[in-house]
């Protein structure tokens, strides 16, 4: 390839004052102030994109409404009626949630695909910002896809039975469990050739991930091995906890499981999204580095 | 390069020019060797480079959904400048490249050409000093291409250094102060482009009045240059390389002459940059085969 030493060098001084703002290497303050403001700036950007995609306003928006309705009514008549309705919006929350990570895989592998990530990187820009801002501006699509999927919940006669602090605490603890799940998108789309592989291997494991839990179902009613799986589940443990911070009972009959994750749902929970977190941040990073140069 | 000049980096598909402008802008890491830009190295400190280069690429990378004002405010404010400047810059190219009128549409709507000077615009954020253009006018219509044309032309009017890869002849020829030949990675060939022509020699050609006289005429031009002529006889035209110019002309004088051909016009050509370019990569070839 390039083995020679090639020399490319330019004016240091433009020669245009008008257009010349403050020279274009200023260092900004500090390093963490920096990321997050070019985060939010890349984020910005992605949400004016959310509004000009109607096929994503209709993912955020639309999709949330049919999963409660196809869930609430009709399995919802078999399992319980309006008892299983007002027990099954924490699990369609956890959903709801869950599903971030498809959202930010699409949106990513979209980005490499078209060639906006290489402008973005051919930038002053921190690298890490690039990926924080794409999960900071899905945090905030998911904040509106859970307001809907609570709207659909209180018309289908759903009610939390306890004070304004514990409802924060469930959209908080939800909220940053999308988060997690928005960072294993991101791993996702950097290992994923192009958009539609991206786009299927975003789904595969999302499925089974969401129903072997006990967001829609009991999970002790799950065969062998799967009711185990179901309960260590974090999203198994989400619906827990939403619902222990929501004050909803389960429909008379209903088994619940007692493993340790369902006594302490939301613990288990924030720990689980700390540590996905943690983990998919570091692969993603280094994903990134490695796609890069190569 | 030197400060405020436009290198053009000419090379056919595969050449290595996009290889070459991934790696001077930190996009590619070079298997070996070093390049520095700006002073800095690429490889060890790619932040400063970024900052000191705007890129405009092979395919134009504006953002579709995003208006022309707001792909420019985005890439300021990335640059790290505060938001009032990013508007001022953003507004001062915006009619910099002829784009105030649209400057509220999405630059998904734009046309190739509007698409293009967007693009050239963005590079042009904060003013780098040097602007790495990727084949700019790739597959643009002929009147885009002109419109891109003239706003690389008034880069280098502004005192930018540029480095413009292309495979288009015309468009190095027009552009470029400086033309760097690549072939399969290795530079083939540097200069100006006068400089080019000038080495690749000048060609032979002479025009004769009847058809029949074409075969006698070839042969002259044959034994006047060493070099097999080309023949034309719609034009009744016979062209050769002839690498000693002047010496070359006054053997075919005297070649003519002998043959009795009636000649109605003889003179030396230069190379045309398409020659040199043809002759150059294809020698290459041939020496690697």
């Amino acid at each position: 390839m390039m083995t020679a030493t090639t020399e490319v060098r330019g004016t240091r001084a433009p020669l245009r004052p008008a257009a010349t703002g403050p020279s274009p290497t200023r260092a900004r303050r500090n390093p963490v102030l920096r990321v997050l403001a070019e985060s939010a700036d890349l984020a910005l950007r992605n949400l004016l994109h959310l509004r000009r995609t109607p096929g994503l306003l209709i993912t955020c928006l639309v999709e949330p409404v049919v999963y409660a309705m196809l869930i609430g009514y009709v399995f919802g008549n078999s399992l319980g009626g309006p008892a299983y309705r007002s027990y099954m919006v924490a699990g369609l929350l956890a959903q709801t949630v869950a599903f971030t990570t498809t959202f930010t895989t699409v949106g990513l592998a979209r980005d490499l695909e078209q060639g906006m990530v290489d402008r973005f990187r051919a930038l002053p820009v921190s690298r890490v910002a690039l990926l924080l801002g794409r999960t900071t501006s899905d945090l905030a699509a998911c904040g509106a896809s859970v307001a809907v999927t609570t709207a659909c919940g209180l018309l289908m006669g759903w009610r939390p039975h306890t004070g304004p602090f514990e409802v924060a605490a469930g959209v908080l603890l939800a909220l940053l469990f999308s988060f997690a799940m928005s960072w294993i998108g991101v791993f996702v789309a950097l290992v994923a050739p192009n958009t539609q592989v991206a786009g299927s291997l975003g789904l595969i494991w999302l499925f089974p991930a969401t129903f072997v839990s006990s967001a829609f179902v009991s999970g002790s009613s799950l065969p062998g091995p799967l009711s185990t799986l179901a309960a260590w589940n974090p999203i198994t443990s989400l619906a827990g906890a939403l619902r222990q911070l929501f004050g909803n009972t389960p429909p008379p009959g209903f088994r619940v499981q007692h493993d340790w994750p369902a006594q302490h749902p939301a613990l288990y929970t924030s720990a689980c999204s700390v540590l996905l977190i943690a983990v998919f941040v570091t692969l993603s990073t280094w994903r990134y580095h490695t796609r890069t140069s190569r | 390069m030197n400060p405020g000049e436009v290198l053009g980096l000419l090379g056919p598909n595969g050449a290595g020019k996009t290889t070459l402008v991934k790696i001077l802008t930190t996009l590619l890491q070079p298997d070996s060797g070093r390049a520095f830009v700006n002073g800095w190295n690429v490889t060890a400190e790619p932040e400063k480079v970024r900052s000191t280069i705007g890129m405009a690429g092979q395919y134009s990378t504006v953002d579709a959904l995003l208006t022309g004002f707001e792909n420019l405010y985005l890439v300021a404010k990335l640059r790290g400048v505060g938001r009032r400047t990013a508007r001022r810059l953003a507004d001062d190219l915006l009619s910099r490249f002829r784009l105030t009128d649209v400057a509220g549409r999405p630059a998904g709507t734009y046309s190739g050409g509007m698409r293009r000077r967007l693009d050239l615009a963005a590079a042009l954020v904060g003013s780098p000093p040097l602007v790495v253009l990727d084949e700019p006018t790739t597959g643009l219509d002929p009147e885009s291409r002109l419109d891109t044309w003239e706003a690389v032309g008034e880069l280098a009017a502004d005192g930018i250094t540029v480095l413009l890869t292309t495979q288009y002849l015309e468009e190095a020829d027009r552009l470029a102060d400086r033309i760097t030949v690549i072939d399969r990675g290795q530079v083939v060939a540097e200069g100006t482009s006068d400089e080019l022509k000038a080495a690749a020699g000048n060609r032979l050609v002479v025009c004769v009045a009847e058809d029949h006289q074409l075969d006698a005429a070839a042969r002259a031009a044959h034994r006047a240059t060493g070099a097999v002529p080309t023949v034309d006889r719609r034009a009744r035209r016979v062209e050769a390389a002839a690498a000693d110019g002047r010496a070359a002309l006054g053997r075919a004088l005297t070649a003519l002459e002998g043959e009795r051909v009636e000649v109605l016009e003889i003179g030396l050509s230069r190379c045309t940059l398409d020659d040199v370019f043809l002759g150059l990569t294809s020698r290459a070839r041939r020496e690697a085969a």
